[in-house]
């Protein structure tokens, strides 16, 4: 990069670079990028940062996973340093990081999960354009903040066949500032079977950025008990107890603060935690807001649906609320997909303003069925999902986040 | 149409419109249950129940064609893919260079065109029958994703051929597909129509170096041939080589992670001397002089594959424009070859000469040069590696002239530096340049089985990261009990 454009130091970006040590040099990469932005010479595979527009045509093709190689920087590595070199070279010492969206995570490992988690959006998705700017790694594995459990309530019934909780962690004296949306990683005490620290798990805030209640330091999660060690961890907790946080993550999966703009919210089982953020944000701010709200949630039956009591006092003029039931004995199987499709011409409506913004959260299963009903919805409006989806994306108003 | 998402509603996914094709439809429905037979029979023996972590095209373009999920291989959706069709393109060599790209075959060299099909089809299958009794010693959960992997895809390849043959052949192309099923990898009275596809492949090694070094030559094949003016070959390897590529990962890392694995044991052991062979052997892990015998072998069966360095057939095929060289759009040439010469290694009055050849003949010779720079690359991967620990070792490709059984040098023994020898000189020597008994069992002695996720044998170093960037102990396969 030569002098002119040299960035000053608050702009940082996102290089993608390809791993020496993994690539097997088979060319697909270069076959595959639509802006001609990879290269090689005799050794290496190379990315040109002037080129790459990280549509990420290339990661799911490489057969390696050397292609999915990111660093923060100031100033990209060239060619030809990236010809040279045997292996990567560490990710430089960042402590300041405003982000303007492209960095979710300085943490690979998180990075990695929140760009699998954002996959199904179909390309590189952006934060809304009103949203505000949300901070980014300012605790990390080495230099965690520590919280402390202020409470862990069960939010299925009893005889449900899940167990999820809302659990409370209070940050004290600690600055610890979230926006809806974003996660937080909790990395369970101990080691693994093969003697190594656990790997972090990642759970979206489900609490509103000024707190659980208004003007606290903490935030609430919705966390599922699963067979694994970290949600067995986080499940168990008891009110005193302390754990290890990193984060705040995640950059793009953001609600617009625009009063005007519609927020429709798909999800299913945990997948709820953001948009409870979402809701409670603007019930607190300007509950007389122009824009509409939709939710469309999935469960197996009422009694497994996270925070099933609190979300009927909703009022349904600030969220209209649409719920789908697939084992309720007696009842024909609906999913959120049957749902949107009822609501089909109101959708419409709201797909045709370039207001709306979409969220789509929960289990990756839901992914296809969302997505179809979208198409069918449009083709029965005389939209082109395809188009739309793709401009909604790159306007910052479509977010997938599953796992 | 839509040629990029793969139509699910028939019994074969496909891209190429079979549901407004019936006549291919039921000719490839009637094929499919001889498939599936030969699959149960011939396919990855002990596993045909076990859930496998796999990869599945949904379509051809980038954000769909790998799509992971849970599957028991005989359930694995076997599709014929082809990539986009280019608006225009062009027969791009040979004598019709610069005509529109055939959609049909040409009358001409309908039987050029056939055997070629038929050649390159016919190692697809064999490799699932070489490969099929090594789940039973896998040395990692991870590595026998990677083998079932390469096993469905190598079937999936088989489809691909077999497409062609009953699309655009009647009914030899019918009869051809039938002789696909039945010949067998290693048969007295119906082998594979090549020799490395008949070679066992008795160990996790010999995997590796196969899909290295003759999957590599496979890759070649499928280049030069996605180069071809008939535009439906061309755009079904096309395709092809974006899961070839898998395959090359495979034996590169895994030769690799060997490698690694050997020398970190020595290192830790103490063990300085690599030629030490006995007590790098009582570490548990494969000796390097036992590697590069392996590779002497490999390399040298694969190069076998390339056929006559000077070859009438391969001429005949590029001026008809149906087989290219590798990148052949990429060269700067008249792309006729008319009047250019190619260097080509000849056995000349007792010695290996460079002899200059019409470049028109000499186009294996060619393709093996490009072969062989590529398998070099990964070798210089492998040394790199070799080098980091500090070992004094470096592997490295025997001469052409080694080991060969067609060719030039096919009547000659030679070093695997390339000094020509007498037969005594080799039959004394042969043991320390490839594989021999005692090698091959201790190697075998070796192939214990691992199955617990995560944990890998000892002779093996863990892959740097995951397959679909899943964790360390992801349960790559669930074995039925």
């Amino acid at each position: 990069m030569d002098a002119t454009t040299a960035p000053t130091q608050a702009e940082l970006r996102k290089q993608h670079l390809i791993d020496p040590e993994i690539c097997i040099r088979c060319n697909t990469c270069e076959e595959t990028c639509p802006v001609d932005a990879v290269t090689h010479d005799s050794a290496n595979y190379v990315v040109d940062a002037s080129k790459c527009n990280f549509c990420l045509d290339c990661i799911q093709p490489c057969p390696t996973g050397a292609i999915d190689n990111w660093r923060i920087i100031q100033q990209a590595y060239s060619l030809e340093e990236q010809f040279s070199w045997t292996e990567l070279p560490p990710q430089e010492e960042i402590s300041v990081v405003p982000t303007d969206g492209s960095i979710e995570a300085l943490d690979q490992e998180v990075d990695a999960m929140l760009a699998d988690a954002h996959a199904g959006a179909g390309g590189k998705s952006l934060a809304p354009v009103s949203a505000a700017k949300p901070s980014v790694n300012l605790y990390t594995r080495t230099k965690p903040a520590v919280a402390t459990v202020k409470g862990n309530y069960r939010l299925t019934a009893a005889d449900a066949e899940n167990d999820v909780r809302h659990v409370i962690l209070d940050f004290g004296d600690t600055p610890f500032p979230v926006l809806e949306g974003q996660s937080i990683g909790v990395v369970p005490p101990g080691l693994d079977a093969a003697g190594k620290p656990h790997h972090v798990r990642l759970y979206s805030v489900a609490s509103a950025r000024d707190g659980e209640k208004p003007h606290t330091n903490n935030l609430a999660l919705t966390v599922k008990r699963g067979p694994g060690v970290g949600s067995n961890f986080v499940c168990n907790l008891q009110k005193g107890d302390k754990v290890e946080v990193t984060g705040p993550f995640g950059a793009t999966f953001l609600m617009p603060n625009d009063p005007e703009a519609n927020i429709v919210m798909i999800c299913t089982g945990t997948g709820s935690a953001p948009f409870r953020g979402f809701t409670e944000r603007r019930r607190r701010t300007m509950p007389d807001a122009p824009g509409r709200m939709m939710l469309f949630f999935g469960a197996r039956r009422p009694e497994e649906l996270p925070y099933f009591g609190p979300l009927q006092k909703v009022p349904d003029r600030l969220l209209a609320k649409y719920l789908a039931y697939s084992r309720v004995p007696g009842q024909r199987k609906t999913y959120v997909q049957d749902r949107m499709r009822e609501k089909a011409g109101e959708l419409a409506a709201l797909l045709r303003s370039a207001k709306t913004h979409v969220y789509v959260c929960g289990l990756r299963t839901m992914e296809i069925g969302v997505d179809e009903s979208f198409a069918a919805i449009c083709s029965e409006a005389g939209l082109d999902w395809a188009a739309l989806r793709a401009d909604m994306r790159a306007s910052g108003r479509y977010h997938v986040e599953t796992y | 149409m839509d040629i990029v998402n793969v139509d699910y509603s028939t019994k074969i996914p496909n891209n190429v419109g079979l549901t407004e094709d019936r006549r291919i439809l039921r000719a490839l429905e009637s094929w499919h249950p001889g498939y599936l037979d030969w699959w149960m029979d011939m396919g990855p023996e002990g596993f045909q129940e076990s859930l496998v972590y796999l990869r599945t095209a949904v379509s051809v373009d980038p954000k769909g064609w790998a799509k992971f999920d849970y599957v028991r291989m005989p359930e694995y959706r076997w599709g014929i893919l082809l990539a986009p069709q280019e608006e225009g393109r062009k027969v791009n060599f040979g004598q019709h260079l610069g005509e529109p790209a055939w959609q049909e075959v040409p009358g001409e060299y309908r039987a050029m065109l056939r055997r070629l099909i038929v050649i390159q089809g016919d190692t697809e299958p064999a490799s699932v029958e070489q490969q099929r009794h090594l789940g039973a010693t896998a040395p990692s959960l991870y590595d026998m994703r990677n083998l079932f992997q390469v096993n469905v895809e190598e079937g999936r390849h088989l489809w691909a051929m077999v497409y062609l043959l009953h699309k655009y052949f009647g009914r030899d192309g019918r009869d051809e597909a039938e002789e696909l099923l039945r010949r067998r990898s290693g048969s007295e009275d119906a082998p594979r129509m090549l020799g490395a596809f008949n070679e066992e492949t008795p160990d996790w090694l010999s995997f590796f170096m196969f899909t290295f070094f003759t999957d590599r030559d496979g890759k070649m094949q499928l280049e030069s041939l996605a180069q071809s003016g008939f535009d439906p070959l061309s755009r079904t390897c096309r395709f092809m080589l974006t899961e070839e590529a898998h395959h090359m990962f495979v034996g590169e890392t895994g030769v690799g992670r060997t490698v690694q694995r050997t020398c970190e044991a020595m290192k830790q052991a103490g063990v300085s001397d690599p030629y030490d062979v006995e007590k790098v052997r009582s570490l548990g892990v494969i000796d390097l002089p036992t590697i590069q015998k392996k590779l002497n072998l490999h390399y040298t069966l694969s190069l076998d594959l390339f056929g006559s360095e000077v070859s009438t057939n391969a001429a005949n095929a590029y001026n008809a424009g149906l087989k290219g060289r590798f990148m052949e759009t990429k060269i700067d040439d008249d792309h006729r070859l008319e009047h250019a010469t190619y260097p080509v290694l000849k056995f000349v009055d007792g010695a290996v000469k460079r002899v200059d050849e019409p470049a028109l003949t000499a186009l294996n010779m060619r393709l093996r040069d490009d072969y062989t720079d590529d398998c070099a690359r990964g070798v210089d991967r492998w040394n790199k590696v070799i080098d980091k620990i500090g070992i004094p070792f470096r592997l490295e490709l025997p001469h052409v002239a080694f080991h060969r059984q067609i060719g030039e040098f096919r009547n000659v023994y030679a070093t695997p530096k390339g000094d020509v020898i007498d037969e005594a000189t080799w039959q004394r020597e042969k043991d320390n340049w490839l594989p021999s008994k005692a090698d091959g069992d201790f190697i075998v002695e070796l192939m214990k089985p691992v199955s617990e996720p995560g944990k890998f044998a000892n002779w093996i170093a863990s892959p740097k990261v995951g397959i679909d960037n899943k964790p360390g102990d992801f349960e790559y396969v669930k074995i039925a009990a």
